[in-house]
């Protein structure tokens, strides 16, 4: 109960500071256009070819947009010493890693249905039928991004060069989940039934429990700055 | 140390008063030795320790874009209370703020900020109090302010060590000094007998000359 | 110690030759560049041996705070990644006359890659941490994670490879592998592990070593 307290108080005050500066949302949603137009040069506008790279596409834009946001989760933290407040907060750290958590996988599942819209608008792409299975791909994916994320925000937001080791350390552990997302993707934009990726969904499930797991257990090393 | 007493630490810059603020404070190891504070070992029982204590440092742990009532609400929920919003206005205005309740921090004077990082002890109510140049930055009336609360939170029993490097107000809250030279303690003395200037030569003296 | 630990690597290390070149029969396909194999294959055992070595280490390091048990950590991941970068690049080398060109997305070549790359960020975590405790801290919370993460690289990417084009191509070391041939990777084997054991133990004296005249 107390737990969930300090954990809710996390997301509460990061939800707040964000509606309050809309720092990250507004410049991710702009971040998320340029994608498109970016990708629509480089690949030329031929819709026939660009479906077969549609779910590729789509989880790139994901990415890096998650490289972005997830990027900045501890950089209010360093505000005025926050960081310690955190740190002298009596009570089990890792609820502040639910509710960072919380937060980051609210903030990307905001961004990537952003993306979607605009995928769906600026590739002729038809959603309806298949939203629910490319929902539960998504949430599976983005969670597991978001915990390795949430954690690795924490480890590189005082270090020298944090804009370059963030990606550098969380693209390579992000390899299964990107594997996994993409050919899941793939199968439910061709229609076939959740059935046929059930083992990239079991997959996912497992990553998301072991990158979970391993956060909790190992954010109170990474919080002692 | 005792509850209700204050200990000033003395020293030069580098001499070591952060770095033991910090190290009691359970923010930084010692290299050796033991830090025993409100009776846990800081290293071994961080979290029993940090129940007991309040810091206020260089940074005052607030956020500029929330205001002065959701700071304080949002550190009270983190330390897992469940504190009714009276209590809030009313730990508010222990510390003055009563009237900026309502405003973002961002417009706040440093002495605000320091005020508003003290009223989350009012409603916490540790037992040792750890300051960093707790009267630097403040105006006449929020050090007058500052100093009769350091009074009343030793009368209530609490313990303060505060690191400075001048002689105003922290001497008059002080009972005993400590003057850090090079990392060590050079010199330890009860503060009632000495006058300011007496606290000044014995500075000289300690501090300034330790290599 | 240490000394003998070097020693009984470089004769294993002997051993390991003269049971690929010498006792070791010739491969009918693919004659004696088959025999690269004896590198190819041990390397990555003993790779992975390290990094398992590094995620023990870690935690222990996390657990009890002690520096031997960071710089067993930092040393093993070093060799391992030492490894698994020889295994890549005598698989390419293997690759080129066998399947005609150096780089292929093959299941296996590809998950030890990924590995790699995740490993090579880990050493530049390492490198880029200028407060000791701290480096130790964060790279130990890194290998546990990477560590973790191994079982979860090669399942998804040997599904995202054979799903779509089965494996017709020759691997190395099938079900029906001679008795002999096996004898000549376990001898190697141990040989490279011993190399890895006496690289791990000099790397982590120099750890110390630098970290006494640090302090």
């Amino acid at each position: 109960m107390i737990y969930a307290r300090r954990a809710w108080a996390v997301v509460w005050k990061d939800l707040l500071v964000e509606r309050r500066s809309k720092e990250t949302l507004n410049a991710l949603a702009f971040f998320s256009l340029l994608l498109l137009f970016v990708f629509q040069f480089a690949l030329g506008p031929d819709r026939e070819r660009l479906a077969g790279v549609l779910p590729g596409l789509l989880w790139l834009g994901f990415v890096l947009a998650g490289l972005l946001g997830l990027g900045r989760t501890f950089v209010a933290e360093r505000e005025n010493d926050c960081w310690e407040g955190l740190l002298l907060a009596p009570g089990d750290k890792s609820a502040i890693y639910v509710g960072k958590l919380a937060g980051n996988l609210l903030l990307m599942l905001a961004v990537e249905a952003m993306l979607l819209v605009l995928f769906a608008v600026f590739f002729n792409l038809d959603l309806a039928g298949v939203l629910p299975a490319l929902g539960l791909v998504v949430v599976l994916g983005t969670l597991g991004l978001a915990a390795v994320g949430t954690l690795f925000a924490a480890m590189t937001a005082n270090l020298r060069a944090r804009e370059l080791l963030f990606p550098v350390l969380l693209l390579p552990v992000q390899v299964p989940v990107l594997l996994a997302t993409v050919k899941a993707t793939e199968a439910v934009l061709a229609g076939e039934p959740l059935g046929a990726v059930a083992h990239w969904l079991q997959l996912l499930a497992a990553a998301d429990v072991v990158y979970v797991t391993a956060g909790l257990l190992t954010f109170d090393f990474v919080l002692e700055g | 140390m005792a509850g209700g007493e204050a200990v000033a630490l003395l020293g030069a810059n580098g001499a070591g008063k952060t770095t033991l603020l910090k190290i009691l404070a359970t923010l930084l190891r010692p290299t050796r030795g033991r830090v025993m504070v409100a009776g846990h070992d800081a290293v071994r029982e961080p979290e029993a320790v940090r129940r007991h204590l309040g810091l206020v440092a260089h940074g005052a742990h607030v956020y500029e874009d929330l205001t002065a009532r959701e700071n304080l609400a949002f550190w009270t929920a983190l330390g897992g209370a469940r504190v009714p919003a009276a209590d809030l206005a009313a730990a508010l205005a222990a510390v003055e703020l009563e009237r900026h309740a309502g405003e973002r921090v961002r417009t706040f004077s440093a002495g605000m900020k320091r005020r508003l990082s003290l009223a989350r002890f009012v409603l916490a109510r540790p037992r040792v109090l750890l300051l960093d140049e707790p009267f630097a930055g403040l105006d006449q009336r929020a050090k007058k302010w500052l100093e009769e609360y350091l009074q009343a939170f030793k009368a209530g029993g609490g313990a303060i060590v505060m690191a400075t490097h001048s002689f105003g107000r922290e001497l008059a809250v002080a009972d005993r000094i400590a003057i850090l030279a090079g990392g060590a303690i050079a010199l330890e003395a009860p503060r009632a007998p000495l006058t300011a200037d007496d606290v000044q030569r014995l500075y000289a003296l300690h501090a300034e000359d330790a290599p | 110690m240490m000394r003998a630990l070097g020693w009984l690597a470089a004769l294993g290390l002997a051993a390991g030759l003269v049971m690929g070149f010498g006792v070791a029969p010739r491969e009918l396909t693919q004659g004696n560049v088959q025999r690269i194999m004896y590198v190819h294959v041990p390397s990555v055992w003993v790779a992975y041996l390290a990094f398992a070595v590094a995620f023990v280490a870690s935690i222990a390091y996390l657990g009890r705070r002690a520096a031997p048990a960071d710089r067993l950590a930092h040393a093993a991941a070093e060799v391992g990644t030492l490894f698994l970068g020889i295994t890549i690049a005598t698989g390419s080398i293997w690759g080129k006359p066998t399947w005609g060109t150096w780089w292929t997305w093959d299941a296996r070549l590809t998950s030890v890659s990924v590995v790699f790359v995740m490993y090579v960020g880990y050493l530049l975590l390492r490198g880029m941490v200028d407060d000791p405790e701290r480096g130790a801290r964060f790279a130990a919370v890194l290998g546990i994670i990477a560590a973790l993460n191994i079982p979860l690289v090669h399942f998804s990417v040997y599904w995202w490879r054979t799903l779509h084009q089965p494996p017709s191509l020759m691997k190395p070391g099938g079900a029906t592998m001679p008795p002999v041939i096996l004898a000549a990777l376990l001898v190697n084997f141990a040989a490279l592990a011993l190399v890895g054991a006496y690289f791990v133990a000099r790397r982590a004296r120099l750890l110390r070593r630098e970290a006494e005249l640090l302090a």
